[in-house]
């Protein structure tokens, strides 16, 4: 079969039998991230890029690193990372939850090479885990978002019903509602994370419905293009994206992977790297960062921002904390109790005052 | 100003060269696209053709995925084929190819956990069903009410990814899998799952499947009356009447044919490398077999080599985004120009332009 390959690839490729030359990577330490979509998104994906050169950044010629985008979430991505391993890479960041499976395959196939996956729950000996508690910027965000509603109707473009956005949303509306008693949350599910259309679509709808303040769980930066237009209020997602709606862009919930990044990386260099770890880290350690607020926003708002924002970062304030009653009634937390791990890791219910059904 | 004549003496020479062209000229002008995006277009051209099947590095494993990524766009390729020689166009393998993947995961993790032989084949066989199924409903509109197969074959797509987002979501929903949408892994439910036949390639049934269903076509298409019967449909509909074939039954019979190779397609998928039902689970075979049906000049044997071709610009394709800092839109801009280089050959092949003036 080697031989018939051979023969055919000749007949078709004689240009390329001229070049013996191969590529040859000079650095002793190679990190190669793989990315859902673009990393011109100004959302997601450009973030873990932002951490990517970070790394460039901080250790030079010692590392290389490398990426590929618009990796699926399928037999796609199992086959990229593999490549990447023959490659030669010692660290792999698989920077999407749908990478899981295929990161424990090739993982149990290089058993020297070191992964770290985001926002999965599986982990081998050498496969560790990363997410941000993005639920705490979402506290922050929800506050903001209940103090400046005119109509009362916040509007949500969701992507997938998986836990973490289904938290975004639970924390959100709690700290909305906190600031604002009589606010409405309106959710429209789109089940992609990058697709400006559809996207712009959802706030559209949302806006037609009478929201004048928009939260999204999706990448792209359409959604602020559209509340400039229509001249309401929305939120940067994963980076700053003022860019894209000066006067619409109340602050945004920025993903600080870059620490991390440059941390684990060291660690994979000086050996100290250790697998089935499991991190989950906030404002507090840097992971979520609250960008600048804008100007739209009242001085005293502002203020009642930072101090959640603060009470968070120090542990007095945690988002989830009694009472708080599920969406059915059924009582969930206990006055001042504060959620557990595994309840947020695996949450799939709306607090009570949502509206709609989770997509089952 | 242009005036386009039809060729009354059509070189079979040439219309055979057409995919040999398109290639060598899509690598020339991919190159000159490469170029411009500071990458150097004979490192890259050769990465992508050269490195998965000769590379010390990547050849022991990327030659068994070259067939693996094949084997699907062969399988759909190969069904629509068949209709496209008859002026039939399937334009939804890609929606017949989800509905092939749902039934037969459907059946298979109703039974979970049971083990048993029978559950294998009757998945597949439950998945070719699926696909068919799909596929027959274009094909009643079109032969009931003469409703244009295009239209409706292509917008079942859309029909069939918001099935697939139900059924990641809710009916298929892994009960283990912590509120996250997905199926159960079928390769680690024993009786359904398409394990690899050849140990370390992952090379699966589907593979050889592809390979077998490229000689079965060969066959049908050029040793049996149906396929003459078919041939004459798309050259000379009214001479097909006349000859008494009944056009409605081939027409039904070329749209079923193709959804259920792509219903095939897309059990040996979801049971063998996807593993799961998930959101996104397809990733646009169903389309990208309309290429590599054309470009292998609606024959067997050409669409297997077509299949590996288009694979190989996937897997080498990979290789250069990463290790060259290609952009992947790169990568599609090159895959997509080799059709556009095969139809416009053709134009050349079947067409002559004559100049005309501005009276």
């Amino acid at each position: 079969m080697r031989q018939f390959m051979k023969y055919f690839s000749a007949s078709f490729l004689f240009i390329s039998m001229v070049i013996t030359s191969s590529i040859a990577i000079a650095a002793d330490y190679k990190v190669g991230f793989i990315y859902i979509g673009p990393p011109g998104d100004h959302g997601w994906n450009y973030q873990h890029d932002v951490g990517r050169k970070a790394v460039d950044e901080a250790f030079g010629d010692k590392v290389e690193t490398f990426f590929q985008e618009n990796v699926p979430e399928s037999a796609d991505a199992e086959r990229v990372m593999t490549q990447m391993a023959l490659s030669g890479a010692d660290m792999i960041f698989a920077t999407s939850f749908g990478y899981m499976e295929p990161v424990l395959n090739v993982a149990k196939k290089f058993p020297k090479v070191k992964f770290e996956h985001a926002t999965g729950y599986m982990t081998a000996d050498n496969v560790s885990t990363y997410s941000a508690r993005f639920y705490e910027g979402r506290t922050v965000a929800g506050h903001i978002a209940g103090k400046m509603t005119k109509s009362n109707t916040i509007g949500y473009v969701a992507s997938y019903p998986i836990p973490e956005v289904v938290r975004g949303i639970n924390s959100a509306y709690l700290a909305a509602k906190k600031a604002n008693p009589n606010v409405e949350f309106k959710v429209i599910w789109i089940f992609t994370w990058y697709d400006p259309a559809k996207e712009a679509d959802a706030a559209k709808t949302l806006i037609s419905q009478g929201a004048d303040v928009i939260l999204q769980h999706v990448d792209s930066s359409a959604i602020m293009t559209v509340a400039e237009e229509a001249g309401v209020y929305a939120f940067g997602q994963a980076s700053d994206m003022s860019a894209f709606g000066p006067n619409a862009h109340l602050t945004a919930i920025i993903n600080g992977w870059a620490p991390y990044y440059v941390k684990k990386v060291k660690q994979g260099m000086d050996g100290t790297w250790k697998g089935a770890e499991q991190t989950f880290d906030g404002i507090g350690a840097g992971m979520v960062i609250i960008g600048p607020l804008s100007d739209k926003i009242p001085d005293s708002v502002k203020k009642e921002a930072m101090e959640i924002r603060d009470g968070i970062a120090s542990g007095t304030l945690h988002s989830f904390t009694g009472p708080i009653n599920k969406q059915d009634g059924s009582p969930w937390l206990k006055a001042g109790e504060t959620a557990d791990m595994g309840t947020l890791l695996g949450m799939n219910f709306y607090v009570e005052g949502i509206e709609g059904d989770i997509p089952q | 100003m242009f005036k386009l004549i039809p060729r009354e003496n059509v070189s079979p020479v040439l219309s055979l060269l057409g995919p040999l062209f398109s290639v060598g000229l899509t690598m020339i002008v991919g190159g000159i696209l490469f170029y411009f995006l500071g990458v150097d277009p004979f490192a890259a051209i050769k990465m992508i053709f050269w490195d998965p099947l000769m590379s010390e590095t990547f050849s022991t494993y990327s030659i068994p995925q070259i067939f693996i990524k094949g084997a699907p766009l062969i399988l759909i390729a190969l069904g629509l084929s068949v209709g496209f020689k008859a002026n039939v166009w399937n334009i939804g393998a890609e929606g017949q190819y989800i509905m092939g993947a749902i039934f037969g995961a459907s059946f298979a993790l109703s039974l979970y956990p049971l083990e048993s032989i029978v559950i294998f084949p009757a998945m597949i066989l439950i998945g070719v069903i699926g696909g068919c199924l799909w596929s027959i409903i274009p094909a009643f509109l079109k032969v009931k009410f003469q409703v244009n197969e295009i239209l409706v074959s292509l917008m079942l797509v859309y029909v069939a990814e918001q099935i697939l987002a139900l059924a990641s979501l809710g009916f298929l929903r892994n009960p283990d899998g912590a509120g996250f949408p997905g199926s159960r892994n079928l390769n680690q439910y024993t009786s359904a799952s398409n394990a690899e036949i050849i140990v370390g390639t992952g090379i699966h049934l589907g593979v050889l499947l592809s390979l077998l269903m490229v000689i079965f076509f060969y066959v049908l298409l050029f040793r049996h009356s149906l396929g003459f019967k078919i041939k004459l449909l798309g050259n000379s509909p009214k001479a097909s009447g006349f000859s008494g074939d009944n056009s409605n039954k081939l027409i039904f019979l070329c749209l079923t044919l193709s959804g259920s190779l792509a219903g095939l397609a897309g059990i040996m998928e979801v049971a063998g490398p996807a593993g799961q039902i998930n959101i996104d689970f397809n990733v646009g075979y169903g389309f990208t077999a309309i290429i590599v049906a054309f470009l292998g000049r609606l024959n067997p044997i050409g669409i297997f080599f077509a299949g590996i071709v288009m694979a190989l610009t996937y897997v080498g394709g990979e290789l250069t985004q990463f290790m060259l800092n290609l952009p992947a839109a790169a990568i599609q801009v090159f895959q997509g120009m080799l059709l556009f280089f095969l139809l416009s050959f053709d134009l050349f092949v079947h067409y002559k332009i004559k100049l005309k003036g501005n009276k």
